[in-house]
């Protein structure tokens, strides 16, 4: 505070191009100011590079195939003929059968969680749930291929023909490893990422909304339905899409379990492949440079999707934690 | 003040680069370094030589990382690494980007097994008819006439079959569609050979790993692995049908067997799948490692050559042990003249 209080020498001292940098007169903190925006921009150069390094990847692909890429279903490396659109079904459909799954078992943890459980369960029941998500991929897909796989063969998919087989959803050969297979495990999977931002949502309700709705006489189920969950409807979306985008990316396990097969079919029962199994199954040893510009694009396009999904979440996030009561309608 | 900063600024690179002299011949210090990548299948013999090899000659530091064929060629072709490894031979594409003439060092033998799970059948056989028939998914029940009719006395059970097959791009897979293609026209016409392919039937599973897991837990399944795989994992085998009417269970001896029938070419690569020698496993392959006609540092030239020739001679001798069959003689004597003529900067590489 002192060299305040002597401004002339700090002015002599300041170099010509500081003020440039920003208004303040103290130059550790144009300094600060300008290395922290480096450090944020650092980030949008990255996000921009890895875009721009794919698409100049997948240059040759644009102009192989154009727009017929994300419309053919042939991918045939031998005869280097490449479409995406069974990737991009596979991903689509293992994710919303996933969420399809997943939610109303993480919204109702996370709502025990934060309104109905005992004080002292609450947290070992969090922790357990978060412990979750710290398991490796690889060890829920060899879980998956050695416990859930032959559990689906054997007991789920027999039962589902026979009560619900005239559907084509349900129909074709058990065989364990598929799209539902695929979808249970990515459900097991988000699970936790649902319920336990969900549950920090339910904790932001003001807790005036509750007693509110008590001294109305509502009920439990209505102090939920009525006071909680209109107020908190945005982050709980928010929570489901970062969920959405857990599943998209999802790698191991699902290439474990979804057969890894480039076709579109009708049926759960049937093996599909999504955009990042494809990645990983055939990055490494892809030799042929169409074949690796046709990778370079599948990558684009998940991470097209799985961005713009991310900046949705975020959108949604915000809405709910600036504040605004929706209040109960 | 700025003068003082550069000062120690110019000192700090000057004692970083002082530590780590390298010499122009590629040597540190005297220690010679020499990066390797490429094939996941022959790793654990490389990294068993790799390791006896320092043993022996501490002043030779092998480093291989088994990144897969494909990124090993690439590596190699941007000079990042000394040396490649792959199962399949490199394409003529591959070759043309190559910025100096690159050889194959044929170094190991494997094979591909084809694994079932039928607990009720311990012993099958199948032709190469029946087995392209099945992967083609003409075939689709165990019970077929055609498989009845190569297994005479065997009641075979009557279940759909599960095919399964590699979903991530391998050698194995190379290995395994370029003797389908081979005994079967249709094949070659609908699927063709790779590493990866567009399978007309089954499903994909990742690694041998995946591929034995599936295999394991559907009954009725059918797949293709690496042969070591099939020992730890304990899968039933197949008996293949060879092109001496013999019906094979694949081993170590069956698969030199193979090659010692095969002439190896001027190129040194050869498909040696659907060997017409007595006693050959029909699914097997050469894997190579690649190496530069002409490595510009003398001292990385020498340390890489010597150790090819000691993993021709010396090095055979630890692939039995890990499930890999040991190069038939004359094969050795063969690529051993090889070696012998590789360069460095025009000069022989060798003292």
């Amino acid at each position: 505070m002192s060299s305040v209080s002597n401004p002339p020498s700090i002015v002599r001292r300041t170099p010509r191009w500081l003020p440039l940098l920003g208004r303040s007169a103290n130059p550790g903190d144009a300094v600060f100011r300008s290395v922290s925006r480096l450090f944020a921009l650092l980030i949008l150069v990255l996000v921009l590079a890895m875009a721009a390094q794919m698409a100049f990847a997948a240059e040759e692909s644009f102009k192989e195939f154009g727009w017929g890429f994300i419309t053919s279903q042939k991918w045939d490396p031998v005869g280097q003929r490449y479409g995406a659109l069974p990737f991009i079904f596979g991903t689509v459909v293992s994710s919303l059968l996933a969420l399809l799954l997943a939610v109303p078992v993480a919204l109702g943890i996370a709502i025990y969680l934060s309104e109905l459980a005992p004080l002292w369960l609450r947290k070992p029941i969090g922790f357990l749930v978060e412990l979750l998500a710290a398991v490796p991929s690889v060890v829920y897909g060899l879980w998956g291929v050695f416990v859930l796989a032959p559990l689906m063969a054997t007991t789920v998919e027999p039962a589902l023909r026979s009560t619900l087989g005239f559907l084509p959803l349900f129909s074709g050969p058990n065989q364990g490893f598929g799209m539902l297979s695929g979808g249970v495990i990515l459900a097991i999977m988000i699970l936790p990422t649902i319920s336990s931002v969900s549950r920090e949502v339910l904790q932001a309700v003001p807790a005036n909304l509750r007693e509110g709705a008590i001294a109305l006489g509502a009920t439990r189920w209505e102090v939920v339905r009525v006071g909680v969950l209109p107020y908190a409807r945005p982050g709980l979306v928010g929570a489901v899409i970062l969920g959405l985008g857990r599943a998209l990316g999802e790698t191991m396990a699902i290439t474990m379990l979804i057969g890894n097969r480039p076709e579109i079919s009708a049926s759960l029962f049937a093996p599909s492949y999504t955009m990042a199994s494809v990645l990983a199954n055939e990055f490494a040893e892809a030799s042929q440079d169409l074949h690796l510009a046709a990778l370079a694009e599948i990558s684009l396009l998940l991470f097209a999707v799985t961005l713009l999904l991310n900046i949705v979440a975020r959108l949604l996030v915000w809405q709910v934690s600036r504040g605004e009561a929706k209040g109960a309608r | 003040m700025c003068a003082r900063a550069l000062f120690w600024i110019a000192a700090l690179v000057v004692s970083l680069v002082g530590c780590r002299g390298v010499d122009p011949d590629g040597s540190v210090g005297g220690v010679v370094n020499l990066n390797g990548a490429g094939a996941t299948f022959p790793f654990p013999l490389y990294s068993k030589w790799t390791f006896e090899y320092y043993r022996q000659h501490p002043t030779v530091k092998i480093n291989y990382q088994s990144i897969g064929s494909g990124g090993g060629i690439r590596q190699l072709l941007a000079e990042t690494v000394d040396f490649g490894a792959t199962d399949a031979p490199m394409t003529a594409d591959e070759r043309r980007k190559a910025p100096r003439t690159i050889h194959h060092i044929p170094a190991t033998l494997g094979a591909v097994a084809v694994a079932y799970n039928l607990p009720s059948v311990p012993t099958l056989r199948l032709s190469s008819e029946t087995l392209s028939a099945i992967y083609l998914g003409e075939i689709t029940s165990w019970n077929d006439p055609r498989i009845a009719e190569v297994n005479p006395g065997i009641a075979l059970p009557e279940q759909g079959i599960t095919v399964v097959y590699r979903s991530d791009g391998s050698g194995t897979t190379a290995v395994f569609s370029d003797y389908l293609a081979k005994v079967s026209p249709r094949w070659k016409e609908q699927v063709g050979a790779g590493k990866s392919l567009r399978w007309p039937k089954g499903l994909g599973a990742k690694g041998n790993e995946g591929v034995s897991g599936q295999v394991k837990t559907t009954a009725g399944a059918i797949g293709y692995l690496e042969l070591a795989y099939v020992h730890t994992a304990k899968l039933q085998v197949v008996a293949l049908k060879n092109r001496s009417g013999e019906f094979i269970t694949p081993s170590v001896k069956a698969v030199t067997a193979a090659a010692s029938g095969v002439k190896l070419p001027e190129s040194l690569t050869t498909s040696i799948t659907d060997s017409a020698s007595p006693g050959a496993y029909p699914i097997a392959s050469y894997s190579y490692l690649l190496v530069y006609e002409d490595h510009p540092k003398s001292a990385k030239a020498a340390a890489l050559a010597s150790f090819l020739l000691w993993s021709l001679r010396d090095g055979q001798r630890f692939a039995e042990k890990l499930h890999y069959a040991p190069l038939p003689e004359e094969v050795v004597t063969q690529v051993e003249a090889r070696v012998k003529q590789l360069t460095t900067g025009g000069k022989p590489a060798l003292p």
